[in-house]
């Protein structure tokens, strides 16, 4: 008869006997040998029924397909642009897939995005090799223009975000900061200065407590003592018009300034491009 | 003639100097520790995984590990270490990256890399020992997916005493032969993936010291575990 020989969210190292018999059942994160199942990366223990399976606690992004990542321009070639996003690999995002409108032939790429611009984007397809290719076509992708990048761990990143938002929603709210994370542990943060530190600090306490229990609680307490107010979390409940990126853990932000940013966005750009072919026809 | 008793003043011949572990001590790093047995601590950082140039290094099937061995130049007990790599420490990164390619899957990071840079800041004999029981507890903390930790130690003989844990006054010890035989070891399978000799022993007393070594490499599996576990208290 199985036995299961670790607790509930017990943190486990490689190595470590979880279960023993072949009644149990080995999922993500760990490995059968023998009759024993035995983790395979360090992380909590989660136990489904018959099914062992570990969250890690760490460990580098690994993009999947449909996730919503923030990354960063670092090379225009030919064909569109180079994006690195915290991960051992980097991704292609194409002509085609950057903007829903026209892009003249030997347009010059940096007025779209230039080198060392973030931009919100979509994983499309990740092929064995690890190549990876994301679009930019579709509600809430855009160029992230003023506030700042800060970097979590890309498995806290769930714990961030909270459930259905719930996190991230009550530091914007209470913060009064524009904020976007990534699946892959880029979050953008804009606000007033001040306010943009504190929203930081409480992201940054979520990340580092995001093992424990009862954290959306102590990050209230965190927010109402830097800001001096007591926070209502009904005001913050979930909201409950998402797009469909919001499945993968990735919080947009309101819909209509966006839609607004992006419209103005482009408009600038085709005022741009409108130059470029003035100043050809000169 | 002899030898009797222990030169650092340990009461028995298969004892341990005091070990002290830490995981996560360089927040830059994706994962890192610290492993002190005795006077001799090392500092591993592991750093991936990330991609690889040059690209014909690249292997599509999996990731490459990479292992820096450095001993830094005021770490020895004699004159100064010239820094940088030299003949010793090349063929230590060597052994060490393959003690620990074992218990490693790199296999879900094709043409990647992952870095280990091993740093000792102090050293007493068994600084390779040490290098791999920081490193592995340095990539557990990198979140890389491994079978098991590799813990390590040297054991050995002084004179007619088969001993665990030599430091230099033993490894240095001229009234009679010593031995020196690093050895690492996958916990839960006992299987070794290091074993290095240096000086002279006979078969009987090498198998004898490999069993000695074997128990006592479970007591420091037992803190690299714990170093992991404390990290997230």
């Amino acid at each position: 008869m199985g036995e299961i020989k670790i607790k509930e969210k017990e943190v486990v190292v490689p190595g470590e006997v979880l279960a023993t018999g072949m009644d149990c059942l080995p999922s993500y994160g760990t490995y059968r040998m023998g009759d024993d199942i035995r983790a395979a990366k360090l992380g909590l223990v989660r136990i489904e029924g018959k099914v062992v399976k570990i969250t890690p606690l760490s460990g580098r992004y690994l993009p999947k397909r449909g996730d919503t990542i923030i990354a960063n321009v670092y090379d225009i070639i030919m064909s569109g642009w180079l994006l690195k996003f915290n991960s051992a690999y980097h991704a292609m995002l194409s002509m085609k897939e950057a903007t829903s409108r026209f892009i003249q032939k030997g347009a010059d790429l940096t007025r779209i995005y230039a080198l060392g611009d973030y931009v919100v984007c979509s994983i499309t397809n990740v092929t064995s090799q690890k190549l990876v290719d994301v679009t930019m076509r579709g509600p809430g992708f855009r160029k992230l223009e003023g506030g700042r990048i800060i970097e979590v761990n890309t498995n806290k990143v769930p714990r961030v975000i909270g459930k259905e938002g719930s996190m991230v929603g009550m530091i914007k709210n209470a913060t009064n900061c524009r904020i976007t994370v990534g699946q892959n542990g880029i979050v953008w943060i804009q606000g007033e200065p001040e306010m943009e530190n504190i929203a930081i600090d409480a992201i940054k306490k979520a990340e580092a407590e995001a093992h424990t229990d009862g954290l959306t609680d102590r990050i209230k307490e965190f927010l109402e003592k830097k800001l001096g107010k007591k926070i209502d979390l009904r005001e913050h409940a979930p909201e409950r018009r998402e797009s469909p990126s919001q499945e993968h853990g990735f919080r947009n932000e309101d819909q209509g300034f966006r839609n607004q940013d992006n419209q103005d966005q482009y408009n600038d750009q085709d005022d741009d491009q409108q130059d470029d072919q003035n100043q050809q026809s000169d | 003639m002899a030898y009797t008793k222990r030169l650092d003043g340990r009461k028995k011949f298969d004892e341990l100097r005091p070990i002290s572990a830490k995981a996560g001590i360089i927040p830059r790093a994706h994962g890192s520790a610290m492993f002190q047995i005795g006077k001799t601590i090392a500092y591993a950082a592991v750093y991936g995984p990330r991609e690889l140039h040059p690209k014909f290094m690249q292997n599509p099937k999996t990731a490459i590990l990479r292992c820096h061995y450095s001993m830094m130049p005021f770490s020895g007990s004699g004159d100064r270490v010239r820094p940088g790599p030299n003949r010793r420490s090349k063929e230590i990164s060597m052994v060490t990256e393959k003690s620990l390619l074992p218990v490693l899957d790199l296999s879900q990071f094709p043409n990647a890399v992952v870095d280990v840079f091993i740093e000792l800041p102090q050293t007493d004999a068994g600084s390779r020992c040490a290098g791999i029981c920081a490193a592995s507890i340095a990539l557990a903390d990198a979140g890389i997916p491994m079978r098991d930790m590799v813990c390590a130690v040297s054991v050995g003989r002084v004179d007619d005493k088969i001993v665990v844990d030599l430091d230099y006054s033993e490894e240095a010890y001229d009234k009679g032969p010593v031995a020196d035989v690093p050895m690492a070891m996958i916990p839960s399978t006992g299987e070794i993936s290091l074993l290095q000799m240096d000086g002279e022993i006979s078969k009987e007393q090498l198998i004898e010291a490999l069993e000695t070594g074997k128990q006592k490499l479970l007591e420091i599996y037992e803190v690299q575990k714990k170093a992991l576990k404390e990290k997230y208290k």
